[in-house]
């Protein structure tokens, strides 16, 4: 199987527009244009004759996107991926990643369907990193407050880093709070007495 | 009475009025309802993620409700209309600069929509003339009643929108930056755009959208078509509950916590004194004219949420005009469908 369709990425966001090129690049695909805005989608579109363009759901243009092929003199007309109704699971899942796909009329449904669900694995692999880095992001704050919180305890009462923490887990654990509620109350607590 | 949770998609509108206010005022606990509303981006996504269930209804412009059942523009997702959320609310803006020029040319008062339009006329020979690029209005979508107004305004002088002056598709938060970059020479949209766009000095309002077209069925409240049956408790219920909103819209003295709750970050993010102003039908024009007071500015009354098929007759007509359908009787038959004049068994009940 030669793919061979060209396929223009429409994602404001860079990360995640490599991150799908490159899965469709693994997939076989390699005539691959990348823009990551509104300003010259049209040129974009006339010059490099897509078969398949994706877009991300959250990006504003959309609308603009679907006048320009309905009004477009261009022969080849891309027409969303709804005009196959047959294939409603895929449609659920492109729309629940953030992900939507305009085609050129008349490709068929086999040659379209390993696209999709390149873009979804992908949209969706992206979004688990940035809920991951998120997370990541919000332990390290946690961290962060729970040592500035600890320093504190030793200063004042003349602990060592050890007893000072365990001083801590004890209260967290008989107020039935999370350790760092506690580290929060205690540095608003200390900023106050300062 | 289990209560119902239903996630709702909107745009950043005025006209999403009952919807915020049946969602934030407590309206929507009281039939049993646990209303999410959702903020959306583009008029596309509302469509695609009703269809595939992720919204349970979505604010809809009344003309794009026809055009996914009926399959236009390369999408078929069958809709159902229960409720109407508004009629009118729309305005017709030009930059300050087009206006002035405008201005200069009239013949007699601009204020009369086929003066305005000739005067438009005279702008787009002059550029014509002097091999300037055509002229570029906005609307916030394809199938919307505000490619259809500017089409007929433009039309009384007989001007082509889409040949004689470009259309650009805008979303309606970006109408004002468009206009301000140059981008765009007018656009119409709903409120408060026009308005943000005449206070950020950018814009002047030549004509309100009940001056071009009055009792304009602007949006809808869709529901998958298949789910009017399906889930009728539930669309019993939301229709219940927005008539309730319909009336604590219309008293006057709730004016000013609506206003409030439309102005939160997470609804349209705009000032609520402008929201306000528009909510009471007072509309600020720019351009040196004094405000103008427009008392159907926006409707929201019980009267004008009831669904009439005759609405789709009037959309199809403009729809038509546009060369977006050719209407046949089949074709009409299936629009009229789409506004199901349910409201009324609800008032009841």
């Amino acid at each position: 199987m030669t793919p061979n369709l060209r396929i223009l990425i429409v994602d404001a966001n860079q990360v995640r527009a490599a991150i799908i090129e490159e899965g469709l690049r693994e997939a076989g695909y390699d005539e691959l244009i990348r823009i990551s805005g509104t300003t010259g989608l049209v040129a974009a579109i006339e010059a490099h004759d897509p078969d398949v363009v994706v877009i991300d759901l959250e990006d504003p243009s959309r609308d603009a996107l679907a006048d320009m092929f309905l009004v477009s003199r261009h022969v080849r007309r891309p027409i969303t991926m709804f005009v196959d109704q047959s294939d409603s699971a895929s449609i659920e899942a492109a729309v629940e990643a953030g992900v939507s796909a305009y085609i050129v009329d008349g490709l068929k449904k086999e040659r379209m369907q390993p696209i999709l669900q390149t873009c979804i694995s992908r949209f969706n692999a992206f979004r688990k990193l940035r809920e991951e880095l998120e997370e990541a992001r919000s332990q390290l704050d946690d961290r962060k407050t729970i040592d500035r919180a600890k320093a504190i305890v030793m200063r004042l009462k003349g602990l060592s880093e050890e007893e000072a923490y365990a001083l801590m887990r004890r209260t967290a654990m008989n107020e039935k709070r999370k350790l760092v509620e506690i580290a929060r109350s205690l540095i608003t607590a200390a900023e106050m007495l300062k | 009475m289990t209560t119902l949770h239903l996630r709702v998609g909107f745009m950043p509108l005025v006209d999403a009025a009952l919807l915020v206010a049946a969602a934030d005022s407590g309206i929507a606990e009281g039939h049993g309802l646990s209303l999410e509303l959702v903020r959306e981006v583009s008029w596309s996504n509302l469509r695609d993620r009703l269809h595939v269930r992720l919204l349970d209804a979505a604010h809809m412009l009344a003309p794009a409700a026809i055009a996914s059942t009926l399959g236009i523009g390369g999408v078929t997702a069958p809709m159902a209309a229960p409720i109407l959320l508004n009629l009118n609310g729309n305005a017709l803006t030009v930059s300050a600069r087009r206006f002035e020029e405008m201005a200069r040319v009239a013949k007699g008062d601009l204020d009369d929509p086929s003066v305005s339009a000739l005067a438009l006329a005279s702008l787009v020979s002059a550029r014509k003339a002097s091999g300037l690029p055509p002229l570029a209005f906005a609307a916030v979508f394809g199938f919307s009643c505000h490619a259809y107004l500017l089409r007929d305004w433009m039309a009384l002088a007989g001007l082509r929108l889409g040949e004689d002056v470009r259309l650009e598709i805008v979303p309606p938060v970006r109408t004002v930056e468009a206009l301000a970059s140059g981008e765009v020479d007018g656009f119409c949209a709903g409120a408060p755009w026009n308005t943000l766009a005449v206070e950020a000095g950018v814009g002047t309002i030549l004509h309100c959208g009940v001056d071009l077209m009055p009792d304009c069925p602007e949006k809808v409240l869709a529901w998958r078509a298949d789910d009017i049956e399906r889930r009728s408790e539930a669309v019993a219920r939301l229709n219940a509950a927005l008539i309730e909103a319909s009336h604590w819209v219309s008293n006057e003295s709730n004016r000013p916590a609506l206003a409030r709750m439309l102005a939160a970050p997470d609804r349209l993010a705009a000032p609520a004194s402008l929201i306000e102003a528009i909510l009471r039908g007072e509309i600020m024009q720019g351009g040196g004219r004094p405000p103008r007071q427009v008392p159907s500015y926006i409707r929201f009354d019980v009267a004008a949420i009831r669904p009439d098929p005759a609405h789709a007759d009037v959309l199809l007509a403009a729809m038509a005009r546009a060369g977006h359908v050719v209407a046949t009787p089949d074709l009409a038959e299936r629009a009229r469908a789409i506004f199901r004049p349910f409201a009324a068994d609800v008032t009841q009940r």
